[in-house]
């Protein structure tokens, strides 16, 4: 009793609290149940595997000779792999927002709200969560991928990750605010969802370069910043950490950052009403 | 503990259309108090409490709750408050104990210290054998009352239950109240509640405040309520002799009116009803009298009040016929 009466006076005396210290929170309370529940996380971290065993043979086939030119020297896996992980971070972190739905209904997220927690947290937390499965995704396609002669540049990879991790979260804070408006309409989360993600996919050269497409679909990639991210994604995985495009992917990444979290807290202060 | 002045909320509908929730609330609350908050759906009960636990911000007014105002310092409103919403609090996903010790960490309590607390309120609540389960996979009653856990992890001063107990069955009920009462006695924790029960504000409650259409329309203790708004109904019927008629009514509702604080005697045939200042003491005094008269009263009936009475005495509306209480939309002033 007087253990935690102390404690909690204590805590209370703190006054400023970390972001870290509330993220962190939030964090590990969505990962707990994944814990509780692995399967769930090994189903998810092997369909990428199946994606790219069935995609990329028929990518390499379809382009041909071609595909030394329009893929680059690197070959087919090292521009599809760091594809892959773009792909599963896209869909990952943009249905945290599904999440929360249902949080938003039972009452869950009402209480979180009612505590001290930071708003922003509770936005970063649930959509870095996302990125613990795919740290070990990327593991695995590396590793099953290595023998049909991908090659890993360690740094590369890590900071690749890294960029992804914070890309995501300004995904996840739009997943969550895109919750939030059409919370009375919960259909409405997974069909505009869908609509904004695979145009966004497509457009970014991410699946199929879009050097084969028509001009007007190169132009419009060049406002997509998921083409960004993707051509940076693809030059560090091949250890090429100081291009251009690497530093455009961060900028990208940090817009849609700035952007997510702002609209993302912006509607949770507003979400009670 | 909680001081709010002319607090008002106004949500917007459509285009040009705002309904006024709540229309000016003062409310005073003392520490170490228990309010019960009674309305009908829609009085904008649940606004009130969502607006001082910092869930939605005032349109107009203001509000300090445990020291601090709502709207400037809602992190130091939220340190100070518990709690319970209307839904779970509980992630459905999570294990109970899980949910606890989470909320414990929230609350700045170290690792060591949330889980010594969670153990405690799981042992409190009576909870400890549900420890690992899933929310999800518990009933009502107990997803309940680890709501209410959540809410007293870090031993708030003041304690927000907004309908605590609807949809429990009335062991469930009285189990919570049991634990709310404990509480109170054990670490004197000022409790704000609303609930649709009446009987459940009127044994509970030492104050009671009654909201309609977003204004507060009373607030006293039960007991003065009942006495000043509604008062005891008696009500006798006398033995009907082929000599006499019904004559003894007439006789006995004469005496009736004589009764200390009588009022609103009505004699009808054989029955004579009327209000009176204390029923169970003039109910005997006026059988003696009536045997005095020689009036021979066949059934005599004393109803004490409720707070359904105070309602519909305030309101002309009774707060328990569901079909009575008129839909949302034309109870919530329209306004341009």
């Amino acid at each position: 009793m007087t253990l935690t009466d102390t404690a909690l006076r204590s805590g209370r005396g703190t006054g400023r609290r970390g972001l870290a210290r509330d993220v962190g929170i939030v964090l590990a309370r969505e990962l707990r149940p994944l814990r509780h529940d692995p399967f769930s996380v090994i189903f998810g971290m092997v369909q990428p595997l199946v994606f790219l065993a069935l995609f990329g043979p028929l990518l390499a086939g379809t382009l041909g000779d071609r595909a030394a030119g329009t893929l680059g020297h690197d070959g087919v896996w090292q521009w599809f792999v760091p594809a892959v992980l773009v792909m599963t971070t896209l869909f990952g972190t943009s249905a945290t927002g599904s999440n929360l739905l249902f949080e938003f209904q039972t009452g869950a997220h009402e209480r979180m709200l009612v505590t001290p927690l930071s708003r922003p947290s509770l936005l970063i937390g649930r959509a870095l969560k996302e990125m613990v499965p795919l740290a070990g995704q990327a593991l695995i396609i590396v590793v099953v991928m290595l023998p049909f002669g991908f090659r890993l540049h360690p740094p590369g990879a890590l900071l690749g990750l890294a960029l992804l991790a914070f890309f995501g979260v300004g995904l996840g804070a739009l997943s969550y605010a895109l919750a939030i408006a059409v919370r009375r309409q919960e259909w409405m989360f997974w069909a505009v969802q869908q609509t904004v993600i695979f145009p966004l996919m497509l457009l970014s050269g991410m699946l199929l370069p879009l050097e084969s497409g028509p001009d007007w679909m190169r132009v419009v990639a060049r406002l997509n910043p998921l083409s960004y991210l993707v051509a940076a994604e693809r030059d560090l995985f091949a250890g090429r950490l100081d291009s251009t495009a690497v530093l455009w992917g961060w900028v990208a990444a940090l817009v849609t950052v700035v952007c997510g979290v702002a609209v993302g807290v912006r509607a949770m202060v507003r979400s009670a009403d | 503990m909680i001081h709010t002045t002319a607090l008002t909320k106004e949500f917007v509908v459509g285009r040009q259309q705002t309904v006024r929730a709540v229309r000016g609330i003062g409310l005073h609350v003392d520490p170490g108090e228990l309010v019960a908050v009674l309305g009908p759906n829609g009085a904008g009960k649940t606004t009130t409490m969502r607006m001082l636990t910092t869930l939605i911000t005032p349109t107009s007014g203001t509000a300090t709750v445990a020291g601090h105002d709502v709207v400037r310092e809602p992190d130091q409103v939220r340190r100070r408050i518990g709690y319970v919403g209307q839904g779970n609090g509980a992630g459905h996903a999570h294990r109970v104990r899980d949910e606890l010790v989470t909320q414990g960490a929230i609350h700045g309590l170290n690792r060591r210290a949330a889980r010594r607390r969670a153990d405690e309120l799981l042992d409190t609540l009576g909870l400890t054998d549900l420890a690992t389960r899933r929310v999800a996979d518990l009933s009502g009653g107990q997803r309940r009352r680890l709501d209410v856990a959540l809410g007293l992890v870090h031993r708030p001063p003041l304690l927000f239950l907004d309908e605590p107990t609807t949809g429990l069955d009335p062991q469930h009920r009285a189990n919570l109240w049991d634990h709310v009462r404990r509480l109170r006695a054990a670490h004197d924790v000022t409790v704000v509640l609303t609930t649709h029960y009446l009987d459940e504000a009127d044994a509970m409650a030492e104050r009671v405040v009654i909201v309609d259409h977003g204004e507060i329309v009373a607030d006293d203790s039960a007991a003065a309520l009942k006495a000043k708004l509604a008062g005891d109904r008696i009500v006798l019927t006398v033995g009907v002799t082929a000599s006499t008629g019904t004559d003894g009514a007439a006789g006995l509702a004469r005496l009736a009116a004589r009764l200390p604080g009588a009022r609103d005697v009505v004699r009808q045939g054989d029955r004579v009803e009327a209000y009176v200042g204390n029923g169970p003491a003039a109910l005997p005094e006026l059988l003696r009298a009536a045997a005095t008269a020689g009036i021979r009263v066949a059934t005599a009936c004393l109803y004490r009040p409720t707070l359904d009475d105070v309602f519909l005495a305030l309101t002309g509306r009774s707060l328990r016929e569901e079909g009575g209480v008129p839909t949302e939309a034309a109870r919530t002033e329209v306004v341009a």
